[in-house]
């Protein structure tokens, strides 16, 4: 039995593993900028987290990058795409604009949902992002929903739901899945296995762990990615992508992840050991590999990746300059947008 | 011993039907289990089983009569060797022996009335006041108004269809989505799984998506299962988007009490939705006002819960025949003028405040009678100056009485309406229990037209 770059056990995949797809020096170099940028705005917001500028529930996606970086990769315009409260990556991912991210995260006016939603609760109507869900599994049957409305309207777009492994376990899951394979619903289901729901591990709350069989009951196929990979990450999104566009309806992915940070920032996390969170950055982090792969073939110097830093670095600081100075907002803002 | 055949009931509130067709003949033997005869009602068909063996000795009721009533008789079959003329004149049991189904109860019947004291008042029902002068109108249950508005609304736009448990080849639970799937196609009318938290989110997430989906509940009691759905992702998103997310989506199905089918399948859930911001919260009492709103739920950009209600499904009213005929959302109906205490209700409480006008105008008491029609937004003003007129109030709920729609009102008349009142608001609610099955006590745990005339006397100072 192989061992995923996650640490979980690899039974046999539900169905065959899509082979690694090699990149492109252009591909690695788009790929590392976007998880870079997904990195550097992280840790920012968990130091402005530290400084009091960011209030409530903050969950950062330091160690996944990979996963919505590369499922990027296959969407096309008109696309949608939806997750749950660890959902900053996947708004930058979409070409959300930082500075209205980070000045959500901070509650003012310029944010993205004009200070009113916070880090769980953001969207994009331009981009087609559907949110920032704060109930574990609620995006599920929502995500389900987009793809209904694009077999209705008979388009080829495909609905990207993300979810965790924790919110694998919740019945609205299994009653998405069951009416999407009923009608044949194009949607990508992404289980973000970072083997903690909070802090319960995988093991412990699941009674099948290999998270792409999932949907076996509901003759949904599923496939185990190696999330930590960029390239394995796209090129299983890519079939995935494919398999829905030609009306096959819905597919799961099992991204096997990691975060290196708590499931939010007041969580301490001692539900794992140290070593186990320093393993998997110094051998498995997403970001180094594709570091390590453009500096092994000597296609890119260390001082091209410095001055990609530099600039990612800066982008960040304009986003938390912006976020920290704007101003909270109106208070006639209190009683604006409850209906239409 | 002859064995007298009933009338039976097809459903909990079933109070007449259609005897359709006999497919015995008099003189047929019949055994056990053989198909008797075929009833309807405007929802439902149901075939009559013999349980003894005999021959069918007569029929009472011939087939294609209207309007028979539960439980009376509507033939007869004796045992071998039995004569018809014997048969015939056996007394009815006093229970349906052929039926599996108990009974409906016989219908509330209206407490005894004290003599008049004073000349009565009688009032017309207030017309409504976007119906141009001269309108046909039409007879319609609220059933086929339904039906109507979303049917009218399917096709004047694409993005329009119908959701839920049964709605399309079944023709709905409650017969509500009768003849859609015909002209619509499964395309747009949707049978779900049984699976109200998945179906409303996906519903959701198609409104939010920009369908206009109306996701059908086979009764509110079940939407309990997508409440997360209907509260966090349908209610919350538009304001925590920024106004960015919109989902116009319609949550429909009967709510409240229906008849006999006990606490987990009779509740109102107008106060629990009523109190939620970023929904508005619809209760037609009327067919016309049924039609009306749902063509306005419809192309509503916000989500709405539109409240209906069984008992009132069958019930007849007079219809605008109009091709655009739309009841505007938060906008009450004055249905009876008068000057002495103002009656609000909504939903199935106008039935009892409606008979309760007119017990009290006989005493005297000349009410005035809001129905609602929206609980949210409320139409204050409408109220407000109702009570500013009459000085007094009482409120009508079937719902339970702590938080309900009653107090809401009271606390609003306080602050809207106080130095106006001559005496304190009462409210007339369902009582503080669940629905019990019995009867006698679901007729006590529910609001009776004796409970207003007492609450609108004891306002006026009249006992």
């Amino acid at each position: 039995m192989a061992v995923a770059s996650n640490g979980a056990s690899t039974p046999k995949p539900a169905v065959p593993t899509t082979p690694v797809a090699q990149f492109s020096l252009d591909e690695e170099l788009s790929a590392y900028k976007d998880m870079l940028l997904i990195r550097r705005f992280e840790e920012k917001a968990g130091q402005m987290y530290g400084m009091g500028l960011i209030g409530g529930f903050c969950h950062l996606y330091i160690g996944q990058e990979a996963v919505v970086t590369g499922m990027m990769r296959a969407a096309k315009p008109g696309d949608q795409t939806i997750t749950g409260y660890r959902d900053h990556g996947h708004m930058l991912a979409c070409g959300i604009d930082p500075k209205a991210v980070m000045a959500e995260l901070t509650g003012r006016r310029g944010g993205l949902s004009k200070g009113k939603g916070g880090s769980m609760h953001m969207f994009s109507r331009e981009k087609n992002f559907f949110g920032g869900h704060g109930i574990v599994g609620a995006q599920v049957p929502i995500g389900t929903g987009l793809a209904f409305a694009n077999r209705y309207r008979g388009n080829d777009n495909v609905s990207f739901t993300y979810f965790g492994d924790g919110a694998a376990n919740q019945g609205q899951v299994y009653e998405s899945f069951n009416m999407a394979e009923l009608w044949k619903l194009p949607v990508i289901y992404v289980i973000e296995n970072n083997l903690y729901a909070m802090g319960t591990s995988v093991k412990r709350s699941s009674a099948e762990v290999d998270l792409s069989k999932r949907g076996s009951s509901f003759n949904i196929p599923g496939e185990r990615v190696d999330g930590m990979d960029v390239r394995a990450v796209t090129a299983a999104a890519k079939h995935a992508a494919e398999w829905c566009r030609a009306g096959k309806g819905p597919i799961i992915l099992e991204m096997q992840t990691y975060r290196y940070r708590g499931h939010s920032m007041s969580d301490p996390a001692k539900y794992r050991s140290k070593e186990e969170v320093q393993k998997m950055r110094e051998e498995h982090d997403p970001i180094e590999q594709v570091r390590a792969r453009l500096l092994a073939n000597k296609s890119i110097d260390e001082a091209a990746l410095k001055e990609i830093d530099a600039s990612i670095r800066a982008v960040v600081a304009d986003a938390a300059e912006f976020a920290t100075h704007d101003l909270e907002p109106d208070p006639s803002e209190l009683f604006t947008d409850v209906l239409q | 011993m002859p064995t007298n055949i009933l009338m039976p009931a097809l459903s909990p509130t079933m109070e007449q039907g259609k005897l359709a067709k006999w497919l015995k003949k008099e003189g047929d033997k019949v055994k056990s289990g053989d198909v008797l005869a075929e009833i309807e009602t405007d929802k439902a068909t149901m075939e009559i089983e013999a349980i003894d063996e005999g021959t069918l000795a007569r029929i009472v009721v011939p087939e294609g009569t209207d309007n028979v009533a539960v439980n009376s008789l509507i033939g007869i079959i004796s045992a071998d060797g039995e004569s018809v003329s014997v048969a015939a004149s056996s007394p009815p049991p006093a229970a349906a022996p052929v039926i599996s189904k108990p009974s409906a109860p016989a219908p509330a019947s209206v407490p005894p009335q004290p003599p008049p004291t004073a000349a009565p008042i009688a009032r017309p029902p207030e017309p409504e006041t976007n119906v141009p002068a001269g309108t046909q109108m039409v007879t319609m249950t609220v059933r086929e108004a339904l039906r109507d508005a979303m049917a009218e609304e399917m096709r004047r736009d694409e993005t329009v269809f119908v959701l839920g448990e049964e709605v399309a080849e079944y023709q709905g639970a409650y017969k509500v989505t009768q003849g859609l799937l015909d002209e619509f196609g499964i395309r747009r009318v949707v049978d779900t799984p049984i699976t109200e938290h998945g179906f409303a989110g996906l519903g959701i997430g198609a409104g939010m998506a920009g369908l206009r989906p109306i996701v059908e509940f086979m009764t509110f009691n079940f939407a309990m299962q997508a409440m997360d759905q209907l509260i966090n992702s349908a209610a919350k998103t538009h304001y925590m988007s920024g106004g960015q997310m919109t989902c116009p989506i319609v949550f429909r199905g009967p709510n409240g009490a229906a008849a006999r089918v006990a606490a987990q399948h009779s509740q109102d859930y107008s106060a629990w939705f009523s109190q939620v911001p970023g929904l508005k919260v619809v209760v037609p009492y009327t067919a016309a006002d049924a039609k009306g709103l749902l063509k306005s739920a419809i192309r509503d950009p916000n989500p709405v819960i539109f409240l209906e209600n069984e008992i009132l499904y069958g019930h007849t009213f007079e219809v605008p025949k109009l091709d655009e005929f739309l009841v505007p959302i938060g906008k009450a109906r004055i249905a009876r003028q008068g000057n002495d205490v103002t009656l609000v209700s909504f939903g199935i409480g106008m039935t009892y405040t409606l008979k309760a006008a007119e017990e009290l105008a006989k005493e005297g008491i000349d009410a005035e009678v809001i129905d609602l029609r929206t609980l949210r937004p409320l139409d204050e003003e409408t109220l407000v100056a109702s009570v500013k007129k009459t000085h007094r109030c009482v409120t009508i709920e079937e719902g339970w009485p702590q938080c309900g729609i009653g107090a809401e009102i009271i606390a609003r008349l306080m602050l809207e309406a106080f130095d106006y009142l001559d005496a304190p608001v009462l409210r007339v609610t369902g009582r503080d229990v669940p629905m019990p099955y019995a009867a006698n006590l679901e007729k006590l745990a529910l609001p009776s037209v004796a409970d207003v005339v007492q609450a609108a006397k004891a306002v006026c100072y009249k006992s």
